[in-house]
């Protein structure tokens, strides 16, 4: 059964997880740009050879992307769908709206 | 030299091949164009998948293809701030934008606005915002379209600009958006499955490892290669760069447009998902594609063909596969803006004809033959004014205009559209000021920027000194709409807010 029983209380849950994955998502980038931004020696710091950790860290800021958009969807599915669910049938059943 | 810039008989072939598909795909569309529905947002039958590959085909436009690709291959390390740039706003589209957007409206991002605002200022407003972004980006591609075509098949620059023209309006005026979401899902395949085909081949050279190409620019070119270098000298302006990019996205026609071809608001989050995929992993090939052309190719010979570095990946191309390869690389650079200007034609039709015509001249009360028939007129008009633009800006230096583009998208849709969304007291005054604050403030600021002061008009300052606007116009377009609604609050709208909630979340039910 679906958690959120109300319209409020899904829309809320929704507005949670949308500021917080957007924050991660700003968070993740904009650290990088102020990176190459103010701390430039740090990032050209060789790792392994051909691989700095400017480059390393860049190509991580794809892959937060990736997980955060699977992350997001991965909730949707489970929850946010459920109920919407929950609420289509409530609507149904109550006659009402 | 090289081959480039001489007729080359496989980028002929498979250029013919792509214009042959492409126009039987749009006959085929243009049987199944019937309605608006139809016209706009092709039935709303397209897949997550197809949408996704439609979405990056939208996105992923010659100039990040091969713009990308040559920064790199010219400056290593540095590009990958372009290319990271360039994804993180998809998030983003899908946490804030993409299911709303799909449940509130119908063919145009101003249809969100439109549903709790005062419809007939907000779509005004709203569509100045949007033919602001299109024109930029359109001048943009159009420019880029006739100096690369010159360059990969030597034809003259103005003959390029109308065969792009004419080719985009067939696709658009016939086949509407089933023809245009198939001709991006075509062009992503192409696109995708070209770079990824040149990766490998690349990095076959290095066993298979890309650090072992890195370490060989490394040694070639020196530890510079894999650091950052000039392209962020100002913190501000990278910040504000950055800003534009992320939320542009969010803002941009095209793109938001494509939301109403899928069936449901799961189908639309399900997209951006494919989308953010496609896109990222196109972002790491062109990085492996530039260092390729750096090591492979070298930067005297890159830049002896064209100084900014943009036929990198075409070189690459020759030098790895020969001419035949370089031919499919031409032909899928081709066939890249093509798609992206009909995409960008699609959404100024839409806003002209759906938002100006139907809902503000005519007060929502037109036929279903009239709408179709003004949207084709529109899409007409876009046509020639793109050919126009595209041959009155030759010669000139219109990089910045893709930027432009972003950050009127970032200044003048993306508050406004996000504050709709998710802010109650957001009034249509509110919506109005920000929106119009946006487009002037990026206007006026570029204007006044190094970009234009000295690099166009050659003058010793400027009076701006930022590049990127962004980190300016953003906070004051969303404080523009903050404070206007908060001084005349409009309680009936704040009302309409609360019973729009339902379709919000659940859609047309």
């Amino acid at each position: 059964m679906p958690t959120h029983s109300t319209l409020e209380a899904v829309s809320a849950a929704r507005w949670r997880i949308a500021v917080s994955l957007t924050v991660a998502m700003m968070a993740a980038y904009f650290g990088f740009i102020l990176l190459v931004a103010f701390n430039k020696p740090l990032l050209g710091t060789t790792l392994a050879p051909g691989l700095s950790l400017g480059i390393l860290l860049g190509a991580l800021v794809i892959v937060v992307a990736w997980v955060l958009t699977w992350t997001y969807i991965r909730w949707a599915n489970a929850h946010y769908d459920a109920s919407l669910d929950g609420l289509r049938v409530r609507a149904d059943a109550g006659g009402r709206r | 030299m090289t081959a480039l810039g001489e007729p080359n008989v496989t980028a002929i072939v498979f250029f013919i091949a792509f214009i042959g598909l492409s126009l039987g795909i749009t006959v085929w569309a243009a049987r199944k164009t019937r309605t608006t529905d139809q016209f706009y947002a092709a039935g709303r039958s397209v897949t997550a998948f197809q949408n996704g590959l439609a979405l990056a085909g939208d996105y992923m436009s010659a100039a990040s293809f091969l713009g990308i690709a040559g920064l790199v291959a010219l400056s290593g390390f540095d590009g990958l701030i372009y290319s990271v740039g360039w994804l993180v706003g998809w998030p983003i589209v899908m946490f804030l934008i993409a299911e709303p957007l799909r449940n509130l409206g119908r063919y145009t991002f101003a249809d969100v606005l439109a549903a709790r605002l005062r419809a007939t200022p907000i779509r005004i407003a709203a569509s100045i915002g949007a033919l602001a972004v299109i024109t930029f980006y359109l001048i943009a591609q159009m420019v880029g379209a006739g100096n690369l075509i010159r360059l990969l098949f030597g034809l003259p620059y103005e003959t390029a600009i109308v065969i792009v023209g004419m080719v985009m309006l067939a696709y658009v005026l016939f086949g509407g958006m089933i023809a245009t979401t198939w001709v991006q899902i075509v062009k992503a395949v192409m696109l995708l499955g070209g770079a990824t085909l040149m990766a490998l081949l690349v990095l076959s050279r290095f066993g298979m490892n890309p650090l072992a190409l890195f370490a060989a620019a490394q040694a070639r070119y020196g530890d510079s290669v894999l650091s950052p270098g000039r392209l962020v000298s100002d913190p501000v302006d990278a910040i504000s760069l950055g800003l534009a990019l992320m939320l542009g996205t969010a803002g941009l026609p095209h793109i938001l447009m494509r939301f109403y071809t899928v069936p449901d608001a799961k189908t639309a989050r399900t997209s951006v998902g494919y989308a953010t995929a496609f896109i990222g992993f196109f972002y790491l090939l062109t990085f492996i594609l530039g260092f390729g052309a750096m090591v492979l190719i070298g930067r005297d010979a890159i830049t002896a063909v064209d100084a900014g570095g943009n036929m990198a990946a075409p070189l690459l191309a020759k030098g790895i596969g020969g001419n035949s390869f370089l031919g499919f690389i031409a032909a899928v650079a081709f066939a890249t803006i093509l798609a992206v200007v009909a995409g960008l034609t699609l959404s100024g039709a839409a806003t002209l004809s759906h938002d100006l015509w139907v809902n503000v001249v005519r007060g929502a009360d037109a036929d279903e033959r009239e709408q179709l028939v003004v949207a084709r007129l529109a899409t007409i008009v876009l046509a020639g004014l793109s050919i126009a633009l595209g041959i009155a800006f030759k010669g000139q230096n219109v990089a910045y205009m893709v930027g432009l583009a972003f950050a009127i998208a970032a200044s003048a849709n993306f508050p406004a559209l996000v504050l709709s969304i998710f802010w109650g007291r957001l009034t249509t005054a509110g919506a109005q000021a920000s929106m119009i604050v946006g487009t002037v403030s990026t206007l006026t600021l570029i204007y006044l920027s190094p970009t234009i002061q000295l690099d166009v008009l050659k003058h010793a300052e400027a009076w701006f000194p930022l590049r990127n606007p962004g980190i300016v116009t953003i906070p004051l377009s969303f404080a523009t709409a903050i404070v206007v609604s908060l001084l005349r609050p409009a309680p009936a709208e704040a009302r309409r807010f609360v019973e729009l909630e339902r379709q919000l979340h659940l859609g047309v039910e």
